[in-house]
Formats: C-alpha cells, sequence, structure tokens
C-alpha cells in the first residue's frame, strides 16, 4: 500500500517559509498525525527558564572575575562581581522556583542526587554554590572575616565553571531537537555567553581604571560565542531551521549584533570613558540575555513541528537500513 | 531478561516485567478504553471539544489523557483481491465509486505510556518522583513531583504532561494499584475486541510475533510491531504496538531515542567548555596590567 495518502488532511504539509529564510535541507515530505506534533512543548516559562541560564551564566563568569580581581589587587573590580554573581544566583534561583508547577515543593530537588539529571546536579551545586558567592560578596562589603571571604571567593571560583556550562546540558538532556543536536556546541556557546555578560556587567558598574580584564573577557566571550553558536547551527541538520526563522530569529539577530557590538565597544572603551563602558556593559548584558530567549523559543518552536522531529529519524532510519547496522551513539 | 529493569532499579525478587500490547488491527475506535481509564484512576474532564478533523476529539495523550485513541482515514488503492470471502469488504467495495477503484480505510489506534525500558522521564526527574516499579513500568508519585516540567520536555514519545491547575506531572500508572492486587488495568478490562491485551512481556512479545505473521500471512503485508525491540532507542518499550502503517501516520515517532543516551558525552562537552570559560578568564587578567 505505498500510494496511501498519509496522515489526514495536514500530513505531509509544507512549512511556509518566513521572509529572508534560507533553506539548509530541501524540504522534505513527511507524514504526521493531522500536523500535531510528535513531543509536548517545553512547558517552562521564557522568562523564567531563559532567564534563569542567562542569570546562571552571569554569576559563574562573575565569580571567576572577582577572583582574578582579588589575585590582581583590583578591589574596584572584585567588589562588583563579587555583587553582581550573588545578586544574579539569587535572582536565578527565584526564576527556577517561580517556574515550578508546586514552588512549596521546591526542597524535593535536595531530596536526591541524581547524576542522570542534569536539574538535580545543578540543583546540589547551586546549592553548595549560591551561599559562597553570598559569602564572598558580604565579606568584601563588610570588610571584615578577609580570610573566610577569600576562601569563599575561590571557593565559588572554582565551581563557577560548571555553574555556567552546566546549563547547556541542563537543556540538551531532552527530547526537543534543537537543543538536544546541539549539545556537542552548546556549552561553548553559553561559556562565551556567560563570559560576555559578566563582562558586561564589570564594565557598566566598575571604576573604568580596572575593568581591563573585563574587556578582554569581553572579546573573547564574544568571540567563543559567535563562533560556538555557527558551528552548532552547521553541525545539527535539520532542526537548525527554527534559529533563523520567525521569534528565534529576531532574538539571535539582536544577541548577534549587541554581543559583537558591544565587544567592540568594550575594546575601545579604555580610550572613551565611562559613557562607552556603561554603554558596552549594557549591549553585552542585553545580547546575552537575547541569545538565551531565542535558544529558548527555537526549542520550543522545534518541538510544535512534527517535521523536526520525524524527518531526523526517517533519515536516520534510511541511513541504518543501508549499512545494515545500527549507528553508534555519538 | 525483562526482569533486569526491575533488578536494575533496586527491587530485590521482581514478578515478570509487565506490559500492554496494543493491536491495532482489531482496534474499534469505541474509546472504552479512554472512558474506563479516566473513571478509574478519577483523571479530570480536560476540554470537551470537537477538532472538526476526524471523529479523534480527545487529541492527543496529556495530563489528564493516559488512553488516547486516534483515527486515521485514508485513501487505499482497492485491495487486489484476497478478501472477496469477506462480506464487510465487498460492502466496502461497493460503496467506493472513485474512478482510481480507491478504497477508504480507516485506521484506530489506542495510544499510551510506552514504559520505555530507559525511560528519559525517570532517567531526568530531579526529585525521584517518576520511579521504576517492580513490574518495571514507570510512575509518578504525585505526593513527590514539584512540577519542575523536566519530564515533559525529555520524553520522546510526547505522552508525560503537567496538569495546568495542578502544577504537577501525570501519566499512565499502567493502573499500579490494579496491578498490586493482581487485576488487570482498566483499559485492557474494558477493551472488547481484544486490541489491548495485558500480560507478561514475554509473553506478550511471542503473541504479537505469531500475530504479525498471520496477517501477513492474510495479505496484511504492511503490519508491524512498534516499540518491541529491545535493541531500539529507548532499549523496547514496556507497551508496544501492532500498527498497519508508518508510525507517524499515528503521531508516534518513526526512530525514538533516549535523550541520556548521549548524556556521557553532554557533561564531557560541559566538562570542556567549563575549562575553556576558566582558561578565558585567566587569559582576560593576563593580559597587561590596566
Amino acid at each position: 500500500m505505498s500510494e496511501v495518502t498519509r496522515g489526514g488532511p495536514n500530513g505531509g504539509r509544507r512549512r511556509r517559509r518566513g521572509r529572508g529564510e534560507r533553506a539548509m535541507v530541501p524540504d522534505a515530505e513527511f507524514a504526521s498525525y493531522y500536523g500535531r506534533p510528535v513531543l509536548k512543548r517545553p512547558e517552562w516559562q521564557p522568562l523564567d527558564v531563559a532567564g534563569y541560564l542567562w542569570l546562571g551564566g552571569l554569576a559563574g563568569a562573575s565569580s571567576l572575575l572577582a577572583a582574578g580581581a582579588d589575585v590582581t589587587a583590583r578591589p574596584a573590580l572584585a567588589r562588583t562581581a563579587k555583587l553582581g554573581s550573588a545578586g544574579a544566583i539569587t535572582l536565578s534561583l527565584a526564576a527556577l522556583v517561580h517556574d515550578l508547577g508546586r514552588p512549596a515543593r521546591f526542597l524535593n530537588m535536595l531530596r536526591v542526587f541524581k547524576p542522570t539529571s542534569p536539574m538535580s546536579v545543578g540543583s546540589w551545586l547551586l546549592a553548595a554554590y549560591a551561599p559562597l558567592t553570598m559569602a564572598a560578596a558580604a565579606a568584601d562589603v563588610a570588610g571584615r572575616y578577609r580570610i573566610a571571604g577569600a576562601a569563599a571567593t575561590a571557593s565559588a571560583a572554582a565551581l563557577a565553571p560548571a555553574v555556567a556550562t552546566y546549563t547547556a546540558v541542563l537543556i540538551c538532556d531532552t527530547a526537543v531537537p534543537s537543543w538536544h543536536e546541539g549539545y556537542r556546541e552548546m556549552p561553548f556557546v553559553f561559556a562565551g555567553s556567560a563570559a560576555t555578560a559578566a563582562a558586561g556587567w564589570a564594565l557598566a558598574a566598575a571604576p573604568p581604571g580596572q575593568t581591563g580584564p573585563a574587556r578582554r573577557t569581553a572579546v573573547l566571550g564574544a568571540v567563543l560565542e559567535l563562533g560556538a553558536f555557527r558551528l552548532m547551527k552547521r553541525n545539527m541538520g535539520l532542526a537548525a531551521e527554527t534559529y533563523d526563522s520567525g521569534r528565534p530569529r529576531g532574538w539571535l539577530r539582536a544577541a548577534e549584533g549587541l554581543t559583537a557590538g558591544g565587544a567592540l565597544l568594550a575594546a575601545l572603551a579604555h580610550r572613551r570613558g565611562r559613557v562607552c563602558a556603561a554603554l558596552a556593559g549594557t549591549a553585552l548584558l542585553a545580547g546575552s540575555a537575547a541569545l538565551r530567549l531565542g535558544v529558548f523559543h527555537a526549542g520550543v518552536a522545534s518541538a510544535e513541528d512534527p517535521r523536526y522531529t520525524v524527518v531526523p529519524q526517517r533519515e536516520r532510519l534510511a541511513a541504518r537500513s543501508r549499512t545494515g547496522k545500527p549507528e553508534e551513539a555519538g | 531478561m525483562t526482569d533486569d529493569v526491575a533488578r536494575e532499579a533496586g527491587h530485590a525478587d521482581p514478578p515478570p516485567r509487565m506490559g500492554f500490547f496494543t493491536d491495532t488491527s482489531v482496534c474499534i475506535g469505541c474509546k472504552a478504553c479512554e472512558v474506563a481509564c479516566k473513571e478509574w484512576n478519577a483523571i479530570p474532564e480536560d476540554g470537551l471539544e470537537l477538532t472538526g478533523m476526524s471523529y479523534d476529539n480527545t487529541q492527543g495523550l496529556g495530563a489528564s489523557t493516559w488512553r488516547h485513541v486516534a483515527f486515521i482515514e485514508q485513501r487505499v488503492p482497492a485491495a487486489p483481491g484476497g478478501h472477496e470471502d469477506v462480506d464487510v469488504f465487498d460492502a466496502a467495495r461497493d460503496l467506493a465509486g472513485s474512478p482510481g477503484g480507491d478504497q477508504v480505510r480507516w485506521l484506530m489506534s489506542s495510544d499510551v505510556c510506552k514504559h520505555c525500558t530507559h525511560a528519559a522521564c525517570l532517567d531526568v526527574c530531579p526529585t525521584g518522583s517518576l520511579f521504576r516499579t517492580e513490574f518495571s513500568t514507570v510512575v509518578v508519585q504525585e505526593d513527590i513531583c514539584n512540577g519542575c516540567g523536566y519530564c515533559v520536555s525529555a520524553c520522546p514519545y510526547g505522552v508525560i504532561e503537567r496538569r495546568p491547575d495542578d502544577g504537577r506531572a501525570w501519566k499512565c500508572t499502567l493502573c499500579y494499584d490494579r496491578l498490586g492486587v493482581g487485576m488487570e488495568p482498566a483499559c485492557a478490562k474494558a477493551c472488547p475486541t481484544d486490541s489491548i491485551q495485558f500480560g507478561p512481556l514475554e509473553e506478550l512479545r511471542e503473541r504479537a510475533a505469531d500475530r504479525v505473521a498471520h496477517l501477513h500471512a492474510t495479505g496484511e503485508g504492511d503490519a508491524r510491531l512498534y516499540g518491541e525491540d529491545p535493541q531500539d532507542g529507548v532499549g523496547g518499550d514496556g507497551a508496544f504496538f501492532l500498527l498497519l502503517d508508518e508510525p507517524e501516520v499515528y503521531g508516534l515517532p518513526p526512530d525514538p531515542v533516549v535523550t541520556t543516551r548521549d548524556l556521557a558525552g553532554m557533561w564531557r562537552h560541559a566538562a570542556a567548555a567549563a575549562a575553556t570559560l576558566a582558561a578565558l578568564a585567566a587569559a582576560g587578567f593576563a593580559g597587561r596590567s590596566r
């Protein structure tokens, strides 16, 4: 029965392409159940979860700047970064709790430790990290308990790279095509985005005389973020389409412009003074937030359209039947 | 072999792995399974809508729909003989008056949680609310779930969902309460054609293989099993199906893979990215002094 009309009226429908959208792969005919999605749409709230990703990155990379500033005797940069990381991680925890269906049961996150659940790993990580950032910031502001403060700053910095990058595993460890298929590059995108956000905060809030490292971190972070993002889209296959259409495209274009522009301004900031630095910092912070929103919405779009679930799986099956053996796990 | 799932989950002396074999070739679309499931499990009403797309107004599995009967209407080429001895097909052929000799066929299939061998929902659940029962099924403990929604995004079949007014995630329990006292799940009990069969998974797999062989012998060459293969991307389903067309026609993913299969690779890449971030920050401080 090869000539069956598939999947009812909407089976095998073609997507209407948005303005300026570039076809990465030719449209494939595919069957579906009346065009309904195979997957459930992620139920997370965009502001809560994209905000959580953004603030987690800002906090993590700020802890690194704080430790570096302590070591290289830049007290104003250190205080800005410590306050930034403590504030950001507090807000990110609030966003996480707010997104729960049962916020009062937040502590159930610490009921078990499950290495197979990035959310469990992340909960324990934050349970250790958040108090350290608060202790570091409190000791700095109070100007007392310097040894304890230094120990807290160093310990927070040791956990910080994990805090900034584990969120990539958090969203990639799902069935959502545009997240899962990017699992190799997403941590690098998030690492770069964390660096630009923290550098942006430091540029906007610390005196220009001490922000040299933040300016360099901004440039390096922007290069890492933009490069890894391009690589991710190129290696992702069909699911990359969602990053280049509709609402995600808008956010990601804004992210690219703000991050690149912010990094450029940051590179020039030491000659242009405070206003230029503040502008660069604001652009970098906004660029990092826009990136997280764009990635979030692209994932949602890929879950809502059965095309991104069915077509790559069909291709995988076809490739397997050609070679006659199952593919190895990546 | 199939007991290993429960044993790996820590059950010392588990009963045989229990599951569903849903033979869609005998489903008549009566939706008794949907009703029995709702009644037994006291699932709230979740909308009385007319979709206009087919007789399927339930639309899909969800927080408050744990059995869903899909309804597909297809135009197919007239069968080249083979069914002449069956009166009902003769009648159907008389009704199909289109010039190409097309016929209409209806596919009906009662979908349910697959109770995967490698269950993504269970793997990613941060609270331990989702757990593996002694029957190797996957069940949510509603007194533990804090509604984080991770399982919803992790399920490759789009089964589990958060109930809006309640905040927690819900799905089929394979009637864990009934199994505990030796009864079969409500949907299987209510099914009038035995399209939904319940039993030890080993036994169901043998029965399903026989059924496919029988259908192939009678000319139904498109009959195939879905989710019965322990070598597939989710390690085989505890609830598997006999389908008469490609899985995606029924709204099922053709080659689902448990997302946590790649988790080691994800952590490795994240570790490399974390090291890169640390190096990047160090490089930021390594330059000139201002």
